[in-house]
Protein backbone atom coordinates (compact mmCIF):
# COMPACT_ATOMS: atom_id res chain seq x y z
CA UNK A 1 0.00 0.00 0.00
CA UNK A 2 2.73 2.42 0.93
CA UNK A 3 4.52 2.34 -2.40
CA UNK A 4 1.23 3.17 -4.11
CA UNK A 5 0.65 6.21 -1.89
CA UNK A 6 4.23 7.28 -2.41
CA UNK A 7 3.74 6.91 -6.13
CA UNK A 8 0.57 9.01 -6.03
CA UNK A 9 2.32 11.71 -4.01
CA UNK A 10 5.28 11.76 -6.31
CA UNK A 11 3.19 12.31 -9.36
CA UNK A 12 0.26 14.17 -7.83
CA UNK A 13 0.54 16.89 -10.43
CA UNK A 14 0.04 14.42 -13.19
CA UNK A 15 -2.97 12.93 -11.47
CA UNK A 16 -4.43 16.34 -10.86
CA UNK A 17 -3.96 16.98 -14.54
CA UNK A 18 -5.75 13.75 -15.42
CA UNK A 19 -8.56 14.55 -13.01
CA UNK A 20 -9.13 18.02 -14.43
CA UNK A 21 -8.97 16.73 -17.99
CA UNK A 22 -11.49 14.11 -17.00
CA UNK A 23 -13.83 16.83 -15.77
CA UNK A 24 -13.34 18.79 -18.95
CA UNK A 25 -14.11 15.80 -21.13
CA UNK A 26 -17.14 15.09 -18.94
CA UNK A 27 -18.39 18.61 -19.57
CA UNK A 28 -17.84 18.24 -23.32
CA UNK A 29 -19.68 14.93 -23.26
CA UNK A 30 -22.54 16.29 -21.20
CA UNK A 31 -22.76 19.40 -23.32
CA UNK A 32 -23.02 17.52 -26.58
CA UNK A 33 -25.96 15.52 -25.23
CA UNK A 34 -27.82 18.03 -23.16
CA UNK A 35 -27.23 21.23 -25.04
CA UNK A 36 -30.00 23.08 -23.23
CA UNK A 37 -29.50 22.02 -19.65
CA UNK A 38 -25.80 22.71 -19.59
CA UNK A 39 -24.52 24.83 -16.72
CA UNK A 40 -21.85 26.26 -18.95
CA UNK A 41 -24.15 28.09 -21.29
CA UNK A 42 -23.93 31.71 -22.24
CA UNK A 43 -27.42 32.15 -20.87
CA UNK A 44 -26.62 31.96 -17.18
CA UNK A 45 -26.77 34.93 -14.88
CA UNK A 46 -23.14 36.02 -15.00
CA UNK A 47 -22.39 35.72 -18.70
CA UNK A 48 -25.90 36.80 -19.65
CA UNK A 49 -25.51 39.91 -17.54
CA UNK A 50 -22.16 40.80 -19.04
CA UNK A 51 -23.43 40.20 -22.57
CA UNK A 52 -26.48 42.30 -21.82
CA UNK A 53 -24.26 45.09 -20.64
CA UNK A 54 -22.03 44.95 -23.70
CA UNK A 55 -24.95 44.83 -26.12
CA UNK A 56 -26.40 47.79 -24.27
CA UNK A 57 -23.37 49.67 -25.51
CA UNK A 58 -23.10 48.23 -29.00
CA UNK A 59 -26.85 48.52 -29.61
CA UNK A 60 -26.59 52.22 -29.06
CA UNK A 61 -23.95 52.47 -31.78
CA UNK A 62 -26.26 50.70 -34.20
CA UNK A 63 -29.26 52.85 -33.33
CA UNK A 64 -28.93 55.03 -36.41
CA UNK A 65 -29.14 52.18 -38.89
CA UNK A 66 -31.90 50.51 -36.90
CA UNK A 67 -33.92 53.70 -37.07
CA UNK A 68 -33.44 53.81 -40.79
CA UNK A 69 -34.57 50.24 -41.32
CA UNK A 70 -37.61 50.82 -39.13
CA UNK A 71 -38.55 53.89 -41.13
CA UNK A 72 -38.16 51.92 -44.37
CA UNK A 73 -40.26 49.13 -43.02
CA UNK A 74 -42.96 51.53 -41.92
CA UNK A 75 -43.03 53.02 -45.39
CA UNK A 76 -43.45 49.60 -46.84
CA UNK A 77 -46.24 48.74 -44.42
CA UNK A 78 -48.05 52.01 -45.10
CA UNK A 79 -48.03 51.30 -48.80
CA UNK A 80 -49.65 47.94 -48.10
CA UNK A 81 -52.39 49.48 -45.99
CA UNK A 82 -55.96 49.46 -47.12
CA UNK A 83 -56.14 53.25 -47.37
CA UNK A 84 -53.41 53.17 -49.99
CA UNK A 85 -55.64 51.24 -52.35
CA UNK A 86 -58.53 52.48 -54.39
CA UNK A 87 -61.51 50.28 -54.84
CA UNK A 88 -62.13 49.29 -58.43
CA UNK A 89 -65.41 47.66 -57.82
CA UNK A 90 -67.33 48.58 -60.98
CA UNK A 91 -70.32 46.71 -62.22
CA UNK A 92 -68.62 46.19 -65.53
CA UNK A 93 -64.93 45.98 -65.35
CA UNK A 94 -62.10 44.88 -67.51
CA UNK A 95 -60.21 41.80 -66.42
CA UNK A 96 -58.43 42.81 -63.30
CA UNK A 97 -57.46 40.13 -60.90
CA UNK A 98 -57.53 42.22 -57.77
CA UNK A 99 -60.38 43.99 -56.12
CA UNK A 100 -58.09 46.75 -54.93
CA UNK A 101 -55.60 48.66 -56.98
CA UNK A 102 -52.81 50.49 -55.30
CA UNK A 103 -53.13 54.24 -55.34
CA UNK A 104 -50.48 55.44 -52.90
CA UNK A 105 -46.93 54.37 -52.24
CA UNK A 106 -44.72 55.73 -49.49
CA UNK A 107 -41.04 56.55 -49.47
CA UNK A 108 -39.18 57.17 -46.27
CA UNK A 109 -36.83 60.14 -46.11
CA UNK A 110 -34.74 61.89 -43.53
CA UNK A 111 -35.17 65.58 -42.75
CA UNK A 112 -31.80 67.24 -43.14
CA UNK A 113 -32.87 70.79 -42.51
CA UNK A 114 -36.01 72.31 -41.09
CA UNK A 115 -37.32 75.60 -39.78
CA UNK A 116 -40.42 76.41 -37.80
CA UNK A 117 -39.87 79.96 -36.66
CA UNK A 118 -40.25 81.93 -39.90
CA UNK A 119 -43.28 83.14 -41.78
CA UNK A 120 -42.59 80.74 -44.63
CA UNK A 121 -40.98 77.53 -43.52
CA UNK A 122 -39.33 74.85 -45.62
CA UNK A 123 -37.85 71.42 -44.98
CA UNK A 124 -35.13 69.66 -46.94
CA UNK A 125 -35.18 65.89 -47.33
CA UNK A 126 -32.39 63.53 -48.34
CA UNK A 127 -34.27 61.99 -51.25
CA UNK A 128 -34.68 63.39 -54.76
CA UNK A 129 -35.31 62.63 -58.42
CA UNK A 130 -33.11 59.54 -58.31
CA UNK A 131 -35.27 58.03 -55.60
CA UNK A 132 -38.45 58.85 -57.50
CA UNK A 133 -39.60 62.05 -55.81
CA UNK A 134 -41.51 64.56 -57.93
CA UNK A 135 -42.98 67.97 -57.44
CA UNK A 136 -46.25 68.32 -55.51
CA UNK A 137 -46.02 65.06 -53.63
CA UNK A 138 -47.40 65.04 -50.10
CA UNK A 139 -45.10 64.63 -47.11
CA UNK A 140 -46.26 63.20 -43.80
CA UNK A 141 -44.68 61.95 -40.61
CA UNK A 142 -46.01 59.33 -38.28
CA UNK A 143 -47.81 62.12 -36.39
CA UNK A 144 -49.44 63.84 -39.31
CA UNK A 145 -49.14 66.04 -42.37
CA UNK A 146 -45.82 67.82 -42.84
CA UNK A 147 -46.04 69.57 -46.18
CA UNK A 148 -45.83 69.37 -49.97
CA UNK A 149 -42.75 68.84 -52.15
CA UNK A 150 -41.90 72.15 -53.77
CA UNK A 151 -38.67 71.55 -55.62
CA UNK A 152 -36.63 68.48 -56.50
CA UNK A 153 -32.95 68.11 -57.29
CA UNK A 154 -30.95 65.01 -58.14
CA UNK A 155 -30.65 63.73 -54.57
CA UNK A 156 -32.61 66.16 -52.43
CA UNK A 157 -35.97 67.85 -52.33
CA UNK A 158 -37.32 70.90 -50.61
CA UNK A 159 -40.71 70.79 -48.99
CA UNK A 160 -43.13 73.61 -48.35
CA UNK A 161 -44.00 73.14 -44.73
CA UNK A 162 -47.55 73.19 -43.45
CA UNK A 163 -46.26 76.28 -41.66
CA UNK A 164 -46.20 78.41 -44.80
CA UNK A 165 -48.40 81.37 -45.67
CA UNK A 166 -49.29 79.88 -49.06
CA UNK A 167 -50.06 76.36 -47.92
CA UNK A 168 -53.69 75.30 -48.20
CA UNK A 169 -54.68 71.78 -47.37
CA UNK A 170 -58.11 70.27 -47.58
CA UNK A 171 -59.11 68.78 -44.22
CA UNK A 172 -62.19 67.52 -42.47
CA UNK A 173 -63.53 66.92 -39.02
CA UNK A 174 -63.29 63.23 -38.38
CA UNK A 175 -66.52 63.04 -36.41
CA UNK A 176 -68.91 64.35 -39.05
CA UNK A 177 -66.90 64.59 -42.29
CA UNK A 178 -67.35 68.34 -42.72
CA UNK A 179 -64.68 69.68 -45.03
CA UNK A 180 -62.64 72.84 -44.62
CA UNK A 181 -59.27 74.31 -45.50
CA UNK A 182 -56.19 74.36 -43.30
CA UNK A 183 -54.08 77.51 -43.40
CA UNK A 184 -51.34 78.85 -41.16
CA UNK A 185 -51.50 82.39 -39.88
CA UNK A 186 -47.85 82.58 -38.98
CA UNK A 187 -48.12 83.16 -35.24
CA UNK A 188 -47.58 79.85 -33.43
CA UNK A 189 -45.85 76.83 -34.90
CA UNK A 190 -48.05 74.50 -32.89
CA UNK A 191 -51.39 75.85 -34.12
CA UNK A 192 -53.02 76.11 -37.55
CA UNK A 193 -56.45 77.42 -38.59
CA UNK A 194 -59.28 75.48 -40.17
CA UNK A 195 -61.56 77.69 -42.30
CA UNK A 196 -64.71 77.21 -44.36
CA UNK A 197 -66.56 74.92 -41.99
CA UNK A 198 -70.22 76.06 -42.01
CA UNK A 199 -71.53 77.47 -38.76
CA UNK A 200 -74.43 75.07 -38.39
CA UNK A 201 -72.09 72.11 -37.89
CA UNK A 202 -71.76 70.94 -34.31
CA UNK A 203 -68.14 70.79 -33.17
CA UNK A 204 -66.41 70.64 -29.81
CA UNK A 205 -62.94 71.14 -28.43
CA UNK A 206 -60.77 68.06 -28.85
CA UNK A 207 -62.32 66.81 -32.10
CA UNK A 208 -59.77 65.27 -34.43
CA UNK A 209 -58.99 66.88 -37.76
CA UNK A 210 -57.81 64.63 -40.59
CA UNK A 211 -57.02 65.06 -44.26
CA UNK A 212 -60.07 64.90 -46.49
CA UNK A 213 -58.70 62.96 -49.40
CA UNK A 214 -59.99 65.65 -51.80
CA UNK A 215 -56.50 66.76 -52.70
CA UNK A 216 -54.24 64.68 -54.85
CA UNK A 217 -51.35 64.76 -52.41
CA UNK A 218 -52.76 63.06 -49.35
CA UNK A 219 -54.92 60.03 -48.90
CA UNK A 220 -57.95 60.33 -46.72
CA UNK A 221 -57.52 60.06 -42.98
CA UNK A 222 -54.00 61.35 -42.40
CA UNK A 223 -53.90 62.99 -38.97
CA UNK A 224 -53.46 66.74 -38.65
CA UNK A 225 -54.45 67.87 -35.16
CA UNK A 226 -57.25 68.40 -32.69
CA UNK A 227 -59.56 71.36 -32.14
CA UNK A 228 -58.11 73.77 -29.61
CA UNK A 229 -60.66 76.59 -29.75
CA UNK A 230 -63.23 77.97 -32.20
CA UNK A 231 -65.33 81.06 -32.88
CA UNK A 232 -67.78 82.36 -35.47
CA UNK A 233 -66.78 85.65 -37.03
CA UNK A 234 -69.45 88.33 -36.99
CA UNK A 235 -71.46 88.53 -40.17
CA UNK A 236 -70.11 85.28 -41.50
CA UNK A 237 -71.48 81.82 -41.65
CA UNK A 238 -68.24 79.99 -41.15
CA UNK A 239 -66.21 78.88 -38.16
CA UNK A 240 -62.71 79.96 -37.51
CA UNK A 241 -61.25 76.88 -35.82
CA UNK A 242 -57.86 76.81 -34.15
CA UNK A 243 -56.28 73.39 -34.52
CA UNK A 244 -53.45 72.15 -32.35
CA UNK A 245 -51.07 70.11 -34.50
CA UNK A 246 -50.09 66.59 -33.53
CA UNK A 247 -46.74 67.13 -35.20
CA UNK A 248 -43.99 68.92 -33.32
CA UNK A 249 -42.56 70.88 -36.22
CA UNK A 250 -39.49 71.75 -34.24
CA UNK A 251 -38.59 68.09 -33.99
CA UNK A 252 -39.14 66.12 -37.18
CA UNK A 253 -36.47 63.64 -38.23
CA UNK A 254 -38.03 60.97 -40.45
CA UNK A 255 -40.89 61.56 -42.89
CA UNK A 256 -42.71 59.71 -45.63
CA UNK A 257 -43.22 61.06 -49.10
CA UNK A 258 -46.50 59.99 -50.67
CA UNK A 259 -46.63 59.09 -54.32
CA UNK A 260 -50.12 59.15 -55.79
CA UNK A 261 -49.99 56.67 -58.64
CA UNK A 262 -53.19 58.03 -60.18
CA UNK A 263 -52.29 61.66 -60.03
CA UNK A 264 -51.77 62.11 -63.78
CA UNK A 265 -55.09 60.53 -64.54
CA UNK A 266 -56.88 62.79 -62.05
CA UNK A 267 -55.06 65.87 -63.33
CA UNK A 268 -56.05 65.19 -66.88
CA UNK A 269 -59.65 64.62 -65.95
CA UNK A 270 -59.82 67.85 -63.99
CA UNK A 271 -58.22 69.81 -66.80
CA UNK A 272 -60.69 68.43 -69.29
CA UNK A 273 -63.70 69.32 -67.18
CA UNK A 274 -62.37 72.82 -66.52
CA UNK A 275 -61.90 73.49 -70.22
CA UNK A 276 -65.47 72.75 -71.02
CA UNK B 1 3.88 38.52 -3.08
CA UNK B 2 0.35 39.79 -2.42
CA UNK B 3 0.82 42.32 -5.14
CA UNK B 4 1.73 39.50 -7.51
CA UNK B 5 -1.41 37.53 -6.67
CA UNK B 6 -3.55 40.63 -7.04
CA UNK B 7 -2.02 41.43 -10.41
CA UNK B 8 -2.67 37.94 -11.67
CA UNK B 9 -6.31 38.03 -10.58
CA UNK B 10 -6.79 41.31 -12.39
CA UNK B 11 -5.09 39.86 -15.44
CA UNK B 12 -7.35 36.82 -15.28
CA UNK B 13 -10.54 38.91 -15.29
CA UNK B 14 -9.18 41.35 -17.85
CA UNK B 15 -8.16 38.63 -20.29
CA UNK B 16 -11.47 36.77 -19.97
CA UNK B 17 -13.43 39.95 -20.68
CA UNK B 18 -11.12 40.92 -23.53
CA UNK B 19 -11.44 37.49 -25.09
CA UNK B 20 -15.20 37.28 -24.69
CA UNK B 21 -16.20 40.81 -25.58
CA UNK B 22 -13.60 41.67 -28.21
CA UNK B 23 -11.66 38.76 -29.64
CA UNK B 24 -14.58 36.36 -29.87
CA UNK B 25 -16.13 38.82 -32.29
CA UNK B 26 -13.12 38.80 -34.58
CA UNK B 27 -13.48 36.44 -37.49
CA UNK B 28 -10.74 36.57 -40.10
CA UNK B 29 -11.53 34.40 -43.14
CA UNK B 30 -14.52 33.13 -41.17
CA UNK B 31 -12.55 30.65 -39.07
CA UNK B 32 -9.73 32.54 -37.35
CA UNK B 33 -10.47 33.79 -33.86
CA UNK B 34 -7.39 34.67 -31.82
CA UNK B 35 -7.48 33.06 -28.38
CA UNK B 36 -5.39 35.50 -26.44
CA UNK B 37 -6.69 34.46 -23.03
CA UNK B 38 -4.01 31.74 -22.80
CA UNK B 39 -1.56 34.60 -22.20
CA UNK B 40 -2.60 34.28 -18.57
CA UNK B 41 -1.09 30.79 -18.29
CA UNK B 42 2.04 31.90 -20.12
CA UNK B 43 2.62 34.85 -17.82
CA UNK B 44 2.31 32.99 -14.51
CA UNK B 45 5.59 33.46 -12.63
CA UNK B 46 8.32 30.84 -12.79
CA UNK B 47 8.07 28.19 -10.08
CA UNK B 48 4.39 28.70 -9.47
CA UNK B 49 3.22 25.43 -7.85
CA UNK B 50 2.09 23.13 -10.61
CA UNK B 51 -1.21 22.32 -8.94
CA UNK B 52 -1.97 26.06 -8.85
CA UNK B 53 -1.25 26.40 -12.56
CA UNK B 54 -3.53 23.47 -13.28
CA UNK B 55 -6.39 24.75 -11.14
CA UNK B 56 -6.20 28.28 -12.54
CA UNK B 57 -6.02 26.86 -16.06
CA UNK B 58 -9.15 24.84 -15.35
CA UNK B 59 -11.01 27.90 -14.05
CA UNK B 60 -9.84 30.02 -16.97
CA UNK B 61 -11.05 27.50 -19.51
CA UNK B 62 -14.34 27.14 -17.65
CA UNK B 63 -14.92 30.91 -17.81
CA UNK B 64 -14.22 31.03 -21.54
CA UNK B 65 -16.48 28.04 -22.17
CA UNK B 66 -19.25 29.61 -20.18
CA UNK B 67 -19.24 32.65 -22.44
CA UNK B 68 -18.65 31.06 -25.81
CA UNK B 69 -21.05 28.11 -25.43
CA UNK B 70 -18.27 25.71 -26.31
CA UNK B 71 -18.92 23.38 -23.39
CA UNK B 72 -15.60 22.14 -22.03
CA UNK B 73 -13.43 22.40 -25.14
CA UNK B 74 -11.43 25.36 -23.89
CA UNK B 75 -11.26 23.85 -20.42
CA UNK B 76 -9.61 20.71 -21.76
CA UNK B 77 -7.17 22.65 -23.93
CA UNK B 78 -6.25 25.10 -21.19
CA UNK B 79 -5.65 22.38 -18.61
CA UNK B 80 -3.40 20.69 -21.16
CA UNK B 81 -1.19 23.75 -21.64
CA UNK B 82 -1.25 24.44 -17.92
CA UNK B 83 0.30 21.03 -17.49
CA UNK B 84 2.73 21.58 -20.34
CA UNK B 85 3.90 25.08 -19.42
CA UNK B 86 6.62 24.17 -16.83
CA UNK B 87 7.84 21.50 -19.21
CA UNK B 88 7.93 24.00 -22.10
CA UNK B 89 9.92 26.41 -19.95
CA UNK B 90 12.54 23.71 -19.31
CA UNK B 91 12.73 22.66 -22.93
CA UNK B 92 13.23 26.17 -24.21
CA UNK B 93 15.52 27.61 -21.59
CA UNK B 94 19.24 27.23 -22.15
CA UNK B 95 20.56 28.56 -18.89
CA UNK B 96 19.08 28.63 -15.43
CA UNK B 97 17.73 32.11 -15.93
CA UNK B 98 14.27 31.25 -14.63
CA UNK B 99 14.43 32.96 -11.28
CA UNK B 100 11.49 32.23 -9.00
CA UNK B 101 8.85 34.92 -8.78
CA UNK B 102 9.69 36.52 -12.10
CA UNK B 103 7.11 36.18 -14.81
CA UNK B 104 8.06 35.03 -18.28
CA UNK B 105 8.14 37.76 -20.88
CA UNK B 106 10.16 39.24 -23.68
CA UNK B 107 11.91 41.69 -21.36
CA UNK B 108 12.92 39.14 -18.76
CA UNK B 109 13.77 36.24 -20.99
CA UNK B 110 14.45 37.63 -24.43
CA UNK B 111 12.43 37.59 -27.62
CA UNK B 112 13.63 34.22 -28.91
CA UNK B 113 12.96 32.45 -25.64
CA UNK B 114 9.51 33.88 -25.21
CA UNK B 115 8.58 33.34 -28.83
CA UNK B 116 9.47 29.64 -28.73
CA UNK B 117 7.75 29.20 -25.38
CA UNK B 118 4.57 30.90 -26.63
CA UNK B 119 4.74 28.98 -29.90
CA UNK B 120 4.80 25.59 -28.17
CA UNK B 121 1.93 26.40 -25.83
CA UNK B 122 -0.22 28.14 -28.44
CA UNK B 123 0.20 25.31 -30.92
CA UNK B 124 -0.70 22.69 -28.32
CA UNK B 125 -3.72 24.66 -27.20
CA UNK B 126 -5.04 25.42 -30.68
CA UNK B 127 -4.62 21.89 -31.99
CA UNK B 128 -6.47 20.62 -28.95
CA UNK B 129 -9.29 23.15 -29.37
CA UNK B 130 -9.71 22.63 -33.10
CA UNK B 131 -9.78 18.84 -33.00
CA UNK B 132 -12.14 18.76 -30.05
CA UNK B 133 -14.40 21.19 -31.82
CA UNK B 134 -14.56 19.15 -35.04
CA UNK B 135 -14.43 15.87 -33.09
CA UNK B 136 -13.45 13.72 -36.03
CA UNK B 137 -10.31 13.00 -38.00
CA UNK B 138 -11.87 12.89 -41.46
CA UNK B 139 -10.72 16.39 -42.36
CA UNK B 140 -7.46 15.92 -40.53
CA UNK B 141 -5.27 18.22 -42.63
CA UNK B 142 -7.90 20.90 -43.09
CA UNK B 143 -8.35 21.09 -39.35
CA UNK B 144 -4.59 21.19 -38.83
CA UNK B 145 -4.28 23.98 -41.39
CA UNK B 146 -6.98 26.02 -39.67
CA UNK B 147 -5.39 25.47 -36.28
CA UNK B 148 -1.97 26.59 -37.51
CA UNK B 149 -3.35 29.71 -39.23
CA UNK B 150 -5.02 30.53 -35.96
CA UNK B 151 -1.73 30.02 -34.09
CA UNK B 152 -0.15 32.72 -36.24
CA UNK B 153 -2.84 35.24 -35.39
CA UNK B 154 -2.86 34.45 -31.69
CA UNK B 155 0.94 34.71 -31.55
CA UNK B 156 0.90 38.09 -33.27
CA UNK B 157 -1.50 39.43 -30.65
CA UNK B 158 0.49 37.90 -27.79
CA UNK B 159 3.78 39.43 -29.01
CA UNK B 160 2.10 42.80 -29.56
CA UNK B 161 0.68 42.73 -26.04
CA UNK B 162 4.19 42.09 -24.69
CA UNK B 163 5.48 45.26 -26.31
CA UNK B 164 2.38 47.22 -25.30
CA UNK B 165 2.27 46.43 -21.60
CA UNK B 166 5.75 45.44 -20.47
CA UNK B 167 7.92 48.08 -22.01
CA UNK B 168 8.48 50.51 -19.20
CA UNK B 169 10.26 48.13 -16.89
CA UNK B 170 13.53 48.02 -18.87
Amino acid sequence: MRPLIQFLFKYYNFFLFLLLEFFAILIIYQNSYYQQSSILSAANAISGGIYGFSSGITDYIGLKSINKTLADENAHLLSLQKSSFIKTNNKVFVVNDTLYQQQYTYLSAKVISNTANRANNYLTLNKGLKQGIKKNMGVISSQGIVGIVKDVSENFCSVTSLLHSKTKISAKIKKNDNVGTIIWKGDDYRVVTLKDVPAHVKISVGDTIISSGYSMMFPEGILIGSIYSYEINKGKDFYEIRVKLFNDFNNISYVYVINNLMKDELNELEKRSQNE
Amino acid sequence: MNNLIFRNIIRFIGLVLLQVLVFNNIEVFSFITPFIYILFIMLLPFNTPRWLILISGFLLGLCIDMFSNSGGIHTAATVLIAYLSPWAQNVVSTKSDNEPGIQPGILNSGFKWFFLYALILTTAHHICVFYLEIFRFTDFFDTLKHALYNVVFTLVFIIISQYLFFNRKS
